[in-house]
C-alpha cells in the first residue's frame, strides 16, 4: 500500500509524459534554494546600510530606519509579499522570482540590521574607547577593531536567519512561485493522496535545514577558538 | 604641559565637574584621589576628549584641545591612556594589540613597530607572552600590556583611570612596579586611584576631588600627613 503510494506519487510520470514527483521536489527546491540565497545576499546589504543608519546620530535617519524595521517586523510576511507582487508590481511585468526575491529581501534586511545593530553594540564600548584613545580615528576603529569582534556575535544569527527564511519562502506558492512547497502541494492535488508528498516535502526542508545549522555549529566552534 | 581652566562637565541636568582649574608640569607625577562620584574618572578623560568638556578650556602643549578645529586623532597619540578594564583587544595577540595602532596609523614599518613592542613588552617584564591572546593572561599581565600598547605611541603624557581597581590583590603591585619605573624615566602621569601608598610615594602632588571639584592640591607628604579640608581628613580616615 504504502509502497504503491510511493511509487504512484513519487516515482511515475504524473499525467502522460509528465514529469515525476522527484523531479518537480528537485525543481522546486532549487527554486526556493534561489530565493532564500539571492534574497539573503539582498537582505545582508540592506540590513548593512538600515543598521547604520539606525545607529546614526541624526534623529531623523535613526527614526526612519526604525520605522523601517518595526513596521516591516510588525507585518506577516505573505501580506508583503502580496503587496511587493500585486500591488508595487503590478503595473510591470516582473516574474515571480524577482518579485519574491525582492519582497523576501526587504524583509530579511529588517532583521538583518537587528542582527548587525545587536552584533556591533554587544562589543564593550571600552574596546572603541581604547581603539580611540591611540589616537585611531572612528572608521578605522570600527574596521580593525569593532568589526571583527562583531562579526562573530552576527554570524551565528544570521545562519539562524538564513535557516529561517529558506522555511519562509515556503509561502511563494501565494503568488504562484514553483518552489518546493509548491512541488509538494501540486503532487497532492494531481495525486489525490496527501500523505507521501507532504511528508517528502517536510523531509527535504528538513534536510537542508538541519545540514545548514550542523554547518553553523561547526563553524561557530572555529569562530571562538581565540576565546 | 596640560592647562586646564575652569573645567565643566554636565551629563544631562547632572554637574560631575564644577569648573576645575589646574596646571601638570612635564615629568610631573600626579595622583587623583577622592570618593567615587566626585568626578576623578570624568575629569581624566576630558583631557584626551573621551568626555567632552562642557565648558572651560584645556590646553595641552599650549594648543586648546576642546575645539573644533584640533585634529583630535593628532591629540590622543600623543597621551596614552590606560583603563579600569584594561580594553584589550580580544581577537588580537599581545603583539597586535601593541602595534595596531603605529602600523595602521602609518607611523611605524612593520619591522620598527614589532622591536618597539618587543622592548616595551620586555620592560614590562612580558617578553615571552608576546603571541598570547589576552584571554590567556591574568588581569595584572593584562593591565602590563594595556600599558605597553599605549606606551607604543610614544605619548608624552599618560593617564590612568584606576589601573589597579579591577584587579586581584597579588597582582596590584606587579601593575604598580610598571608605573613606578615608568615614573622615575620621566614620565608625565596623571593617575586616578584608590593606591594610597602608590599615591604617596610615587606622585609630585595629589589632586583631592570631591563633588566636581578639587578641594586639595599638594605633595604627598603635606596631603597624607596634614590634611586641610574636613572632607580630605574623612575620606584618608575611610581609606588609611
Amino acid at each position: 500500500m504504502i509502497f504503491d503510494n510511493i511509487r504512484r506519487t513519487l516515482l511515475e510520470p504524473l499525467w502522460d509524459e509528465g514529469p515525476n514527483g522527484i523531479f518537480l521536489l528537485f525543481n522546486g527546491l532549487r527554486e526556493t534554494v534561489v530565493i532564500t540565497a539571492v534574497a539573503i545576499a539582498f537582505g545582508i546589504a540592506l540590513g548593512i546600510v538600515i543598521s547604520l543608519l539606525r545607529m546614526s546620530r541624526n534623529r531623523l535617519v535613526s527614526g526612519l530606519a526604525r520605522a523601517y524595521t518595526e513596521i516591516i517586523r510588525g507585518t506577516p510576511l505573505l501580506v508583503q509579499l502580496l503587496i511587493i507582487y500585486f500591488v508595487v508590481f503590478q503595473a510591470v511585468d516582473l516574474n515571480k522570482t524577482m518579485a519574491a526575491v525582492i519582497a523576501f529581501g526587504l524583509n530579511s534586511g529588517a532583521y538583518i540590521s537587528e542582527i548587525i545593530r545587536a552584533g556591533i553594540q554587544a562589543v564593550s564600548p571600552g574596546q572603541m574607547e581604547a581603539a580611540r584613545s591611540l589616537g585611531m580615528p572612528f572608521g578605522m576603529a570600527m574596521k580593525e577593531i569593532i568589526l571583527p569582534q562583531a562579526v562573530k556575535n552576527i554570524l551565528p544569527a544570521l545562519g539562524n536567519e538564513f535557516v529561517v527564511l529558506l522555511k519562509e519562502t515556503s509561502i511563494v506558492g501565494f503568488i504562484g512561485g514553483n518552489d518546493l512547497m509548491r512541488a509538494g502541494n501540486k503532487i497532492r492535488s494531481i495525486t489525490y493522496e496527501a500523505t507521501i508528498p507532504l511528508f517528502s516535502t517536510a523531509i527535504v526542508y528538513l534536510v537542508i535545514t538541519f545540514t545548514l545549522s550542523q554547518l553553523l555549529i561547526k563553524f561557530e566552534r572555529r569562530l571562538h577558538t581565540s576565546d | 604641559m596640560i592647562k586646564i581652566e575652569n573645567l565643566r562637565k554636565s551629563f544631562g541636568r547632572l554637574d560631575v565637574l564644577k569648573g576645575i582649574t589646574e596646571h601638570i608640569a612635564p615629568g610631573e607625577v600626579v595622583s587623583v584621589i577622592g570618593p567615587s562620584g566626585s568626578g576623578k574618572s570624568t575629569f581624566l578623560r576630558c583631557i584626551n576628549l573621551l568626555e567632552e568638556p562642557s565648558g572651560g578650556a584645556i590646553y595641552f602643549q599650549g594648543i586648546r584641545i576642546n575645539d573644533p578645529a584640533v585634529d583630535i586623532n593628532e591629540l590622543r597619540r600623543k597621551v596614552g591612556m590606560v583603563f579600569q578594564l584594561f580594553n584589550l583587544f580580544p581577537h588580537k595577540s599581545v603583539l597586535e594589540n601593541i602595534t595596531v595602532a603605529p602600523l595602521r596609523l602609518k607611523i611605524m614599518g612593520p619591522k620598527e613597530a614589532r622591536d618597539k613592542a618587543e622592548s616595551l613588552l620586555e620592560s614590562v617584564g612580558l617578553r615571552d607572552k608576546i603571541d598570547a591572546y589576552p584571554a590567556q593572561l591574568s588581569g595584572g599581565q593584562k593591565q602590563r600590556v594595556a600599558i605597553a600598547r599605549a606606551l607604543a605611541m610614544d605619548p608624552v603624557v599618560m593617564l590612568f583611570d584606576e589601573p589597579t581597581s579591577s584587579l586581584d590583590p597579588e597582582m596590584v603591585k606587579e601593575v604598580l612596579d610598571v608605573m613606578k619605573s615608568l615614573a622615575t624615566r620621566g614620565m608625565t602621569m596623571i593617575v586616578v586611584t584608590h593606591e594610597m601608598g602608590f599615591a604617596r610615594e610615587v606622585s609630585d602632588r595629589v589632586f583631592f576631588m570631591d563633588d566636581g571639584v578639587i578641594l586639595e592640591n599638594r605633595p604627598p607628604g603635606e596631603l597624607f600627613g596634614h590634611p586641610g579640608h574636613p572632607r580630605t581628613k574623612e575620606f584618608l580616615s575611610k581609606v588609611l
